[in-house]
């Protein structure tokens, strides 16, 4: 891996959002308008629910931790079609670049855009609300890092499938993390989901990251059994997304698809 | 004419059982403008992409610089480079900029001053920190065969480079990679649907057919071959696949 070919790629990025104020822009609007909207139904419910301990640390602690992992999800797979769009990514595969650089350079354009938009997100729900997200302590690292693992796992997944399928794949960039949202305990605990689900929301490394993260909140003990399973399930399906990739990118060469996915 | 610089043997390249690339065997020598020409359909895409490693042959070999492309890709495709019609860059960068990432992809040094170097030539030095999409057709042609020099390639692929150009720019375009040609030696596979233009730079043309050459030489040789008058005619009789060149009455 040349180190240079990956910083050029990361170049190409940064002159994009240097010079788009709409792509600059979403970069802080929807973390902004989550947490407006969630955070005064927060503090709404609040009202009637005085029996639930941190109730403003626990939505809005999640709501910033999952945007985190859409935008790490984001970071890979709308960067991706950046080069789509532009018709850039013949011109890409042309070069010397090896895919592994390609992916790397993604990887660290995700890290730039979810440390933005989380910084973002953490400065103004303290502005708002008073919630310094920082309490969650030194856990706040591994929970970070474990979502960012997954929404990289999805980006390269949608990423793979819009280079096998072409832009009708396109909705995945938006939709997939939203997919199993639902059964990642975000909001509530697996416990409150049905007894047939519970066993595929633990397969969810999110699930453990949101679980521990409410364990922090309410006792305050590292949740590293949370963790270790989260890293773990994390570690398995980012290998499995970058093989798909690879899988699809062998594919697409061998049925000659690389001028649509560069050029429709 | 120097020592082969490509080398193909019985490449070969079938989608679900149609043969886009039949077991083609050519050379390219060091310095020569070799022409690809043929009717759409022909495999000429399929080709150029496969000797850019962009599809995985079916069978067959190829060698560019004296080294297999499918174990020394890395090494080859930063002596080589391509442009082409169907491809840009992204709109929203300037040319400085855009150019620089390419720069920067082909690891060359100082790349401020090969980007000045060939803006000027090309005479898009003004429109440097144009954004791209304010260029026209034109002006990203001649930014795309900017990005296409960049490494100093020793190969270079053409797939249509003139086709949005006016007359007097194909004609300095073409006179330009003639001139690069002559002093770096530089080894150029070229594509056009100008079929002046291809009787006019190529030292050597070969036609490709349904996957298959169907003819090889010199563009006095491909004439003499078919009996006609130009390329033009050539094409046509190869196109509708009969060996008369009349023209609808509508076109004449």
């Amino acid at each position: 891996m040349k180190l240079y070919r990956v910083a050029a790629l990361i170049q190409r990025h940064l002159y994009l959002y240097q010079r788009s104020l709409p792509r600059m822009t979403e970069v802080f609007f929807w973390p902004l308008i989550d947490l407006l909207l969630w955070g005064f139904v927060t503090l709404y419910l609040q009202r009637f629910q005085t029996n639930l301990p941190k109730f403003v640390t626990f939505f809005l602690g999640a709501l910033i931790l999952w945007d985190i992992l859409y935008r790490a999800q984001q970071g890979i797979s709308v960067s991706f079609l950046e080069e789509v769009w532009s018709k850039n990514l013949l011109n890409l595969f042309v070069t010397p670049m090896h895919p592994s650089e390609f992916l790397a350079a993604l990887i660290s354009i995700s890290v730039l855009k979810l440390l933005t938009a989380g910084l973002a997100s953490a400065f103004l729900a303290w502005l708002f609300y008073s919630f310094n997200l920082f309490v969650l302590g030194v856990s706040l690292i591994p929970f970070v890092f474990n979502l960012a693992l997954m929404g990289w796992a999805i980006g390269i997944i949608t990423m793979a499938s819009i280079l096998l399928y072409g832009q009708e794949a396109e909705v995945m960039a938006w939709g997939l993390a939203f997919l199993v949202q639902p059964i990642s305990a975000v909001f509530y605990p697996v416990s409150v989901m049905p007894a047939w689900v519970r066993p595929i929301a633990w397969m969810i490394p999110s699930s453990h990251v949101f679980e521990g993260m409410r364990a922090v909140v309410e006792t305050g003990a590292f949740p590293l059994e949370e963790l270790i399973k989260a890293t773990l399930l994390n570690l398995i399906y980012l290998s499995l997304a970058i093989s798909f990739f690879y899988r699809n990118l062998r594919i697409v060469k061998d049925r000659g698809l690389l001028l649509r996915s560069g050029t429709e | 004419m120097g020592h082969p610089v490509v080398q193909v043997d019985h490449l070969t390249k079938s989608f679900n059982g149609f043969v886009a690339v039949n077991d083609l065997s050519f050379s390219i020598e060091e310095g020569e403008i070799l022409g690809l020409l043929g009717p759409n359909g022909a495999g000429k895409t399929t080709l150029i992409q496969m000797l850019l490693g962009l599809i995985t042959p079916t069978a067959g070999e190829i060698r560019i610089l004296g080294l297999d492309l499918k174990r020394r890709r890395e090494e080859i495709l930063s002596q080589v480079n391509f442009s082409s019609t169907y491809i840009s860059m992204p709109t929203s960068l300037t040319l400085r900029e855009n150019l620089t990432v390419f720069a920067k992809l082909y690891g060359i040094k100082n790349p401020e001053r090969r980007i000045d170097e060939l803006l000027d030539i090309f005479e898009i030095k003004r429109l440097k920190n144009t954004i791209t999409r304010h260029l026209s057709s034109g002006q990203l042609t001649r930014l795309s065969l900017v990005k296409a020099l960049l490494n100093r390639p020793k190969v270079l692929f053409l797939d249509e480079p003139t086709a949005s150009l006016d007359p007097d720019i194909a004609d300095k375009t073409r006179r330009l990679l003639r001139a690069i040609r002559d002093q770096s030696r530089l080894t150029l596979l070229y594509t056009s649907h100008n079929m002046k233009e291809m009787e006019e730079i190529s030292d050597r043309i070969l036609f490709l057919h349904q996957g298959r050459f169907l003819a090889s030489g010199t563009p006095a040789e491909i004439l003499s071959l078919f009996a006609e008058r130009n390329l033009e005619d050539v094409f046509l009789k190869v196109a509708r696949g009969n060996r008369t060149t009349d023209r609808p009455k509508d076109q004449v």
